[in-house]
């Protein structure tokens, strides 16, 4: 299913700052397509801003962003559109429009690229997306503010998946769900990987998701990508803050009871 | 076969047969549903052994006829079996749309609705005008709690800073009333009455009016605006927990800045627009400097000024508190804090509006000219 050979982000020399601050200096990372990459790092390490760059809501200071073979640095929205509409995106909080109820929300993305669908369908898709996501029978027709932040969440995750993207960010999809709900989201996640192909960059602080679906994993620190690879490959790095995070108490707890798992299996 | 390639039919063992080939996607989905639908028949069998790539949309097509249509799919590969077995588990009753009242009810409802808001907003200020005189009370019990550094801050936003704008207005103004005033005097050759219109009208109405104006659109605003962000942020939870009051935190140093700053703005303002008119009536009129000033002092009776001073504090009371108690319930989501901020204006500056007509009658009942 990976494609080493491939890969459908590529980031070179990327550099970032905000004024005096730099966050990024000469990070390079490379996504192959097919997999699910994990992002970590301490907070204000730059995970979000990197996604922002790679998706064009930044502008980098210097370096290269290209997704799909396309350079996204300086193309303005127009000539962008036709990558945009080859991923989708979870942010933090959401991001659902306000004033849409969430059927609405996650019609938003295809009615923009995908005109004269007609309406009884559209609420199919709709209805199917939610049920996908686990939303509740009745969130389609709620409005965001009437949502608890797990289920805004989800409904984000429904608009973010409208368009069956082959790439998608995710930035910290689990926190806020409770386990059952995150472990669920998981599963979504590798069903969908696996049923479309899809490429997935995550950000994540959640141990049990980089355990359980992660197929490699790029550690931001010192304002570049530190080392990146399979969980076992990081545990073999003598770095301090690989060891600390994955060696630390919740570290070694997510994996024994992924290994636990694996023995069952 | 193309991307873009539709579906054949064949008939085979008197059954109907539709091979799809291509890519059944999104792309493709509005012509697709239409041709499906216009199919007629049942015991359909889908072949999509030569489909080369398939999303959600395309399974949830699939999963429709065999759903609907009892169609029978054969052909698919694994990776389209486990999207249509996915599609077909997520195939819930599930409700997209709210449903619609009659238009009769819905009317009736909102108008009950706006009723119910007025009413809870007439009560919800009258609470929030006694939670205020009780966080004064302890304000002055407990010395120690009065934020003057907060208060001096407000001074500074909602005084020192509108003077540039207030003058502005106040000055432009000035010279309206002095113009239209003198156009419509002159057809009784009483021009000369042009000051009595400027000073009286300045400095009893429209100065501490428009002041209260400009002060609801510009701070009144800003409170609802800056404590409804708070409020959604949960500052003033965290407030609340710590123990401090927002009351005394919050309310308290703007209602205090806005009600000693009205009465300081709002005779700035008088004066401004005299010196507006007085302009006007030099340039236009030829009325020296000199006999405008004595002119308007010979005009001007002290209960003017006093009325004025006497309305400014009111109308900041009522602008601040407006302003605070509308921003402080902003509930949900940002956009219920520029609705409410909205509100805020209106509110201030519609019961500054009736409160002026209250004190106008009031007045002149009591005898001042």
């Amino acid at each position: 299913m990976i494609q080493p050979n491939v890969s459908v982000i590529e980031v070179t020399g990327l550099e970032n700052r905000f004024g005096e601050q730099v966050v990024h200096d000469g990070l390079d990372l490379s996504v192959r397509k097919g997999e699910i990459l994990g992002v970590v790092g301490g907070s204000g390490t730059g995970k979000s801003v990197l996604m922002r760059s790679i998706i064009g809501l930044k502008t980098p200071d210097a370096g290269e962003v290209t997704v799909f073979g396309e350079s996204m640095v300086g193309r303005d929205e127009e000539e962008a559109k036709h990558v945009r509409r080859r991923w989708g995106v979870l942010f933090q909080g959401g991001a659902l429009f306000s004033t849409l109820t969430v059927a609405e929300n996650i019609q938003v993305p295809i009615r923009e690229f995908y005109p004269g669908i007609s309406q009884d369908l559209l609420d199919e898709i709709a209805a199917y997306k939610t049920a996908m996501s686990g939303l509740a029978q009745d969130a389609g027709a709620k409005f965001p503010a009437e949502l608890s932040g797990g289920m805004r969440k989800r409904a984000g995750i429904a608009r973010a998946l409208a368009l069956d993207p082959e790439l998608l960010f995710l930035d910290e999809p689990t926190a806020g769900l409770d386990p059952i709900g995150a472990a669920a989201f998981d599963e979504l996640i590798c069903e969908l990987r696996e049923a479309l192909g899809l490429t997935v960059f995550l950000i994540t602080h959640d141990l049990d998701t980089l355990y359980a679906i992660c197929d490699r994993v790029a550690v931001l620190a010192d304002r570049k990508v530190v080392a990146i690879g399979t969980i076992p490959e990081l545990l073999a790095l003598d770095h301090q803050w690989i060891q600390e995070y994955f060696r630390g108490p919740r570290g070694r707890a997510a994996s024994k009871i992924d290994a636990a798992e694996k023995a069952e299996a | 076969m193309t991307a873009t390639a539709d579906f054949d039919q064949k008939y085979e063992d008197g059954r109907r047969v539709l091979r799809f080939s291509g890519n059944l996607t999104l792309l493709r989905v509005r012509k697709l549903n239409e041709q499906l639908e216009a199919i007629e028949g049942d015991k359909l069998v889908v072949d999509l052994s030569q489909v080369d790539r398939m999303d959600t949309v395309g399974a949830w097509l699939m999963h429709k006829l065999q759903r609907d249509r009892g169609a029978e799919i054969v052909g698919a590969n694994e990776d389209h079996q486990t999207l249509i077995d996915h599609v077909a588990r997520a195939d819930q009753p599930m409700k997209v749309r709210r449903e619609a009242e009659p238009r009769l009810r819905q009317l009736a409802g909102e108008v009950g609705l706006a009723t119910q808001t007025a009413l809870h907003t007439m009560v919800g200020l009258l609470g929030f005008f006694g939670a205020l005189l009780i966080s004064i009370g302890n304000i002055i019990r407990h010395p120690r709690r009065f934020r003057f550094n907060a208060v001096v801050t407000r001074f500074d936003v909602v005084g020192v800073r509108a003077l540039g704008i207030i003058g502005l207005m106040s000055f432009l103004v000035g010279i309206v009333i002095a113009q239209q005033g003198a156009v419509q005097l002159r057809q009784f050759g009483a021009e000369v009455f042009t000051v009595n219109l400027i000073a009286r009208s300045a400095m009893k109405e429209l100065g501490v009016l428009m002041t209260a104006i400009m002060v609801a659109g510009r701070s009144g605003s800003a409170f609802a605006a800056q404590l409804g962000s708070m409020k959604l942020n949960e500052e003033v939870d965290a407030m609340r927990t710590i123990g401090v009051s927002p009351m005394e935190a919050l309310v308290f140093p703007r209602v205090l800045a806005t009600v000693l700053m009205m009465p300081l703005l709002g005779f700035y303002s008088a004066m401004i627009a005299i010196v507006g008119g007085g302009l006007f009536s030099w340039v236009a009129l030829d009325m020296p400097p000199i006999t405008f000033v004595q002119r308007v002092r010979e005009i001007i009776p002290m209960t003017d000024i006093y009325q004025t001073l006497i309305k400014a504090p009111v109308f900041g009371l009522i602008i601040a508190m407006a302003g605070c108690y509308q921003g402080l319930q902003v509930e949900g989501n940002a956009e219920e804090v520029g609705l409410r901020t909205t509100t805020a204006v209106v509110q201030g500056i519609f019961l500054v509006i009736v409160l002026d007509a209250i004190f106008a009658v009031f007045f002149t009942e009591i005898g001042w000219p």
